[in-house]
């Protein structure tokens, strides 16, 4: 099969200058487990775009880095 | 190589959302020697229907309000005679002892001056809506309770089927979503609580996951059951709901309407008498929508500053809190704008219609040791009340069950079977993307199964649906992640065939836009007045009559039509 990658606009945004290395918060919390860490950066990024822009990511976050955007098609 | 994990309890409970985590509580609670688990794809702090919590109970039944009586009634009425009035009484009888219980947790419901519970009239006759205005942590605490019951918790893995050996549950096999691991439970009695198929129908926008339901309940336990062998009923009574239009989310009437919100057209003038969602509303917002007096709205701009800055209040801190910036980003306000909606995507869930795994008045579905609970299990209009006690009567009716059985060894054969199936998106990384696989199959949803539905459109879907498992083994994962979608696409075809047989199956049309085909227009109480149920016999999806268990409340439904059209405007 012939793929190719597409970008996307993804509706969780995180402010890496407040993401903290060891914290897992948000990515425990995703009913859709959508989030993870960049192995080098230690930093929390969406890597799946499969959101249901329903918050605990952004409300659990201790340092508030996290800002959840409605979905482009439906804003 | 795939790592196999090899679990035992005596209770499984497959899915900790409203029902599981209610189902695992209470098993603990009537034996606390016996091992209980919930397996949950997510994470059971925030995870199914009410991972926001939830702003209020739509179907209290408190004493001085109402009785248990006189909800079956209204709800009988509502789902047009098909029901299991026994079952239904239950969340009656109950729902008063799961509120104290949860109140008795920290769980806040509305209460008076006087300290009773605050009941607000949306159903067409009687109060049962009980607001929640600080239900934000329901889910928290449930967890809490969880944890405090000492059931035991597995989060991210997914179960896929369950295991039955000699007629009966003996646990089931699923895989860890972030490593991959295969994972076979055995248990002695098994709980399907995995919520609504709500990635049924493609939301109008597109987005796949923009759905009423948490994305995550994608018919798994419909699917589940189906294979085991138990049977599913009034699967052609879709879920369909009227909702914030792009947003798909509840706008919400049952919050603003004990306010003075309503559901009006683009005029500004009423069409409906009663905000209730049933499929006859549904029906009048179709014809109001097809009438040239669309768009229609929640209307709210009549409201004084203080009313409308409560309703924000509760409406932006529950259950869909991201709600106050889809308003915000547009410029939205309900001070000046009513909020525009529309008829939602198709879905299978009891807790709003009628769709659902059969149970009886104890949870029990029809194979021995497996338990449903929730929005799968067809006990009609439960909402979330209805789940937390169907989630209570499976739970202390399982832990029962199990003081007589042992556990059984699965077959190995079967086992080996089930997990080339499973991992077979793995082995061709380069196959087809589950998102194209999946848009696709919800696409044809939308073009053949929404009603009003139409016979020769209903068998092309059909069509469709048998040949697409050819188009599921063309499907590939690149990680476990990418798995786990791929599993939910073969639960979503599941519950379309399953929507297409039903919905061809009853020649009638009944629950207002919820079964209603153009070439049987009118109700048929003579040959229909039954569930339409299906299973799987001999690999085939077979479908059948059901008769309507004898009512134990007098209803009667020639007089009591429900009604819910407004006729001069």
């Amino acid at each position: 099969m012939a793929l190719t990658t597409q970008r996307v606009d993804v509706p969780v945004i995180v402010d890496e200058s407040k993401c903290l290395e060891k914290c897992q918060a948000c990515i425990e919390v995703c009913p859709l487990d959508v989030l993870v860490k960049n192995p080098e950066t230690g930093k929390a990024y969406m890597k799946y775009d499969e959101c249901w822009f329903c918050l605990p990511c952004e409300k659990e976050c201790p340092t508030n880095a996290i800002t959840v955007q409605i979905p482009f098609l439906l804003r | 190589m795939t790592n196999t994990q090899h679990l035992k309890t005596d209770v499984l409970v497959v899915g900790g959302g409203t029902a599981g985590t209610m189902a695992a509580i209470k098993a603990k609670q009537a034996n606390s020697e016996a091992e209980v688990l919930i397996l949950e794809k997510a994470n059971i702090r925030r995870s199914g229907a009410i991972a926001m919590g939830m702003d209020g109970v739509n179907t209290a039944v408190i004493p001085g309000n109402s009785t248990p009586e006189q909800y079956v009634r209204e709800i009988t009425i509502a789902n047009d005679g098909i029901l299991n009035q026994k079952a239904v009484y239950q969340t009656g009888k109950l729902g008063y002892e799961v509120i104290q219980e949860l109140d008795s947790w920290g769980v806040k419901f509305q209460k008076d001056t006087y300290g009773n519970y605050d009941l607000k009239q949306v159903h067409r006759v009687g109060k049962y809506v009980l607001p929640m205005p600080e239900g934000k942590d329901l889910k928290k605490i449930l967890a809490r309770q969880v944890k405090r019951h000492k059931a035991k918790v597995t989060n991210r893995v997914m179960a896929i089927r369950v295991m039955v050996k000699d007629c009966r549950a003996i646990g089931a096999v699923g895989f860890d979503v972030r490593n991959g691991d295969f994972v076979v439970i055995q248990a002695k009695a098994v709980i399907l609580c995995t919520g609504a198929c709500g990635r049924l129908g493609l939301p109008e926008s597109g987005y796949l996951y923009g759905t009423y339901e948490n994305p995550t309940n994608a018919g798994d336990g419909y699917s589940m059951a189906y294979h085991a062998g138990a049977e599913l009923t009034n699967i052609e009574c879709f879920q369909i709901n009227p909702l914030i239009k792009d947003y798909n989310g509840p706008a919400c009437a049952y919050v603003a309407s004990p306010f003075g919100a309503y559901t009006a057209n683009a005029e500004g003038h009423r069409f409906v008498s009663c905000d209730y969602w049933s499929g006859q509303m549904m029906l009048e917002i179709w014809k109001e929508l097809n009438s040239g007096k669309g768009p229609i709205q929640l209307k709210m701009t009549h409201l004084d500053e203080d009313t409308i800055s409560e309703i924000e209040s509760i409406l932006w801190s529950n259950e869909r809190p991201s709600r106050e910036r889809f308003h915000q980003n547009r410029g939205e306000n309900y001070r000046t704008h009513g909020v525009e909606m529309h008829i939602s995507e198709i879905g299978l869930c009891s807790g709003h219609s009628a769709s659902g795994v059969w149970v009886n008045e104890k949870a029990e579905t029809t194979v021995p040791g497996l338990y449903a609970a929730g929005d799968m299990a067809s006990v009609p209009h439960n909402y979330m009340i209805g789940a937390f006690v169907f989630g209570r009567l499976a739970g202390t009716n399982a832990m029962e069950y199990v003081q007589d059985v042992s556990h059984l060894e699965p077959d190995a054969d079967w086992l080996a079977a089930e997990k080339a199936r499973i991992y077979q998106p793995l082995q061709n990384p380069d196959g087809i993307p589950h998102t194209q696989v999946e848009y696709k199959l919800r696409r044809i949803v939308n073009d053949y199964l929404q009603p009003p539905k139409n016979t020769h459109k209903m068998d092309i879907a059909l069509n469709k649906f048998v040949n697409y498992h050819d188009t599921l083994n063309l499907m590939g994962a690149r990680d476990p992640h990418e798995l786990m979608r791929c599993m939910e696409v073969h639960f979503i075809r599941d519950c379309a065939e399953m929507a297409a047989r039903a919905s061809l199956y009853r020649k009638e049309s009944r629950w207002g836009l919820y079964h209603y085909r153009l070439d049987y227009p009118e109700k048929n109480n003579q040959e229909w007045f039954c569930h339409v149920n299906l299973k799987q016999e001999n690999e085939q999806m077979t479908l059948f009559k059901r008769s309507v268990e004898p009512y134990i409340v007098d209803v009667n439904l020639e007089t009591e039509v429900y009604d819910v059209k407004v006729t001069s405007k």
